[in-house]
């Protein structure tokens, strides 16, 4: 019973604590109690590892790559790795640059952020200020929809109709490039940036916009000019969450990029950081430098991630605390 | 009304923003249907029966994907019936249990950071830790065990939002009366929440569908017809690693777009089954 009044209380006091403790020392605790009491703490430990398994993981998988990754990293010279122009893994005479890689994820993530973001941005005020509550019904469940198709099917679709049309219209003879990359991953980040942008958007206090409409305004200049700047950081942690979904996809620009490690430009065949993973692993042999330098690759990818991650999660709680 | 008597700066700002709100509105609902008609039309007339209940034969020169089909059904079931005691029971922790702010705060980065790392990361720690390591092969446990850690995070939070809800009374009543924390959890808490607990695991199961570069090469691409048992430790290609294999290294373009088709469905399911119980769940 004590224990039953110490747990229902987590506010009391340590003295408190010491006196509840103290109580559970004298006879008063029954003993046909004691295995239910163990229950509870058997119970009790074992919702702590649950709770602290999400911890393990992230650390588990940061020990990993960095041990897997730095071996090629140290054999091949940081600056050679990192700013090495030519990536050639499997000449006689095996090069491992991967600035290629690095730009082309860079260029391809901005990219995809300058025609993403606006119809996103725009798609989520649409939906959280201007459309009838009808039509607003339609749209959001399509933006969720969009989020869900799986990756390789808008590979799928990238391949059979954007490589073509890009082919054809800029008159070139292959169209798998950067340019349908980046057509790809801005439709890809489009959902998160919409319901990212939306709730924060939601979010914003009402007499704010009332104010501003009093002032004269008409709703489209509220809308612009109050509420979007008073959602900014929302909409900016929606943009940063759109930058890691676009560095992170592998399918479905493996699909359209060509995959040759190209500087990127944006008519040619070009591999990202996840795709220059991705491609060589089924036939690295194990324990050779070019598959060492496939975890190093990761490793350069997942430090970008945890970058972003921090940033998006600093954006967010400033978002939350607002 | 109100727009006319606007000076003509201010009159074509509202209607040009007002024209490029609808615009970009109707760009994102038109890339959606266009997919999915797209997909319907090229994909749909070659759902045969043959493919749905077939593996590919050599001999017959013919492609079926039921060996796909069972294989995706038995990832999810085993990366379910992984994650959800885990995840649960992480969500359960942060909720009644926890009482050190900086540990559930550290709890919650963790999760987020899970949230946030590319699929392609997942599946390389996966295949050398699963599949090299703990020396399972490539086969749909390892992949499964992976799949277990990308799908973590979204069964915490969704049961944790629904552990919130269930009101602090309802706790209250359970201590009175004398129950242990356990017994309060096991008879008031998850039951309350179970509809919670329902949306995560469909979440997740709209993840797992969906994955593919995680899959790749912890699961593998076999594409022969095993039971459950004889799955977990053979190599086998779920509907999304398949659709890779038949569109880029096999050429089989129309294949690849009857398992588009499907994986459509199902996401159409998928999203409508969410969608009504967490309707279901508001309305608590």
């Amino acid at each position: 019973m004590d224990e039953i009044l110490h747990i229902a209380q987590p506010e009391e006091t340590p003295k408190a604590k010491e006196k509840g403790r103290e109580r559970d020392k004298t006879p008063k605790s029954a003993p046909e109690h004691a295995p239910l009491r163990a229950m509870e703490k058997i119970m009790g430990a074992i919702f702590f590892l649950c709770g602290i398994i999400a911890i393990v993981f992230v650390l588990f998988i940061s020990v990993y790559l960095i041990i897997s990754g730095l071996p090629a990293i140290r054999e091949i010279g940081l600056i050679d790795f990192l700013f090495g122009t030519k990536w050639a893994s499997t000449a006689a005479e095996p090069q491992f640059g991967i600035l290629p890689f690095i730009l082309t994820s860079v260029y391809g993530t901005a990219g995809a952020i300058v025609l993403g973001v606006p119809v996103g941005l725009m798609t989520a005020i649409f939906i959280s200020k201007v459309a009838p509550r009808k039509v607003a019904g339609i749209v959001r469940p399509a933006v969720d929809l969009l989020a869900g198709i799986p990756s390789v099917v808008y590979g799928l679709i990238g391949m059979i109709v954007l490589v073509p049309a890009v082919r054809t219209v800029f008159g070139l003879p292959d169209g798998a490039t950067l340019f349908a990359a980046i057509i790809v991953l801005a439709v890809m980040i489009l959902p998160s940036i919409v319901s990212v942008s939306e709730t924060a958007l939601n979010a914003v206090p009402k007499e704010y916009e009332e104010a501003s409409l009093a002032l004269g305004a008409t709703h489209i200049e509220t809308v612009f000019r109050v509420s979007v700047p008073a959602a900014s950081s929302g909409i900016a942690a929606s943009i940063v969450l759109g930058i890691g979904r676009a560095i992170g996809e592998a399918m479905a620009i493996m699909m359209v990029a060509g995959n040759v490690a190209n500087m990127p430009s944006l008519f040619r065949s070009v591999r990202f950081l996840t795709t220059a993973v991705a491609s060589e692993m089924s036939y690295a042999a194990v324990g050779s430098l070019q598959r060492n330098a496939l975890f190093s690759i990761a490793l350069v990818l997942f430090l970008f991630i945890m970058l972003i991650n921090v940033v998006l999660n600093s954006l967010l709680k400033k978002s939350r605390d607002k | 009304m109100e727009i006319k008597r606007l000076s003509g700066g201010r009159r074509a700002y509202d209607r040009t923003l007002r024209f490029l709100l609808y615009l970009c509105a109707f760009i994102t609902c038109a890339l959606l249907v266009c997919i999915i008609g797209f997909i319907f039309v090229r994909g749909l007339p070659h759902v045969t029966w043959q493919l749905l209940s077939t593996a590919p034969s050599h001999i017959r020169q013919t492609i079926g994907i039921l060996p796909n089909i069972l294989n995706t059904l038995y990832i999810i079931f085993v990366t379910l019936i992984i994650v959800l005691p885990l995840g649960v029971g992480a969500a359960v922790y942060l909720t009644e249990y926890a009482k050190n702010r900086r540990l559930v705060s550290a709890i919650e980065f963790a999760t987020e950071t899970l949230t946030g790392i590319p699929s392609i990361i997942y599946g390389l720690v996966g295949m050398l830790f699963f599949v090299q390591f703990c020396s399972l092969g490539t086969s749909l446990l390892a992949g499964g065990l992976t799949l277990v850690v990308m799908t973590l995070p979204t069964i915490i939070r969704t049961t944790q939002e629904s552990l919130k809800t269930v009101p602090q009374s309802y706790r209250e009543g359970a201590l009175g009366l004398g129950a242990g924390k356990w017994h309060m959890i096991r008879t008031i808490v998850l039951p309350s929440s179970v509809d919670g607990i329902v949306t995560g695991c469909i979440l997740a199961i709209g993840r797992v569908v969906g994955e593919s570069a995680a899959l790749l090469y912890t699961a593998g691409m076999g594409l022969t017809v095993n039971n459950f048992f004889e799955a977990m430790g053979s190599s086998g290609a779920t509907l999304t690693v398949s659709l890779y294999m038949y569109a880029m290294e096999r050429g089989e373009i129309e294949v690849a777009f009857a398992i588009a088709s499907i994986l459509m469905i199902l996401t159409l399911v998928i999203n409508l089954s969410a969608k009504l119980v967490g309707k279901k769940l508001k309305k608590q």
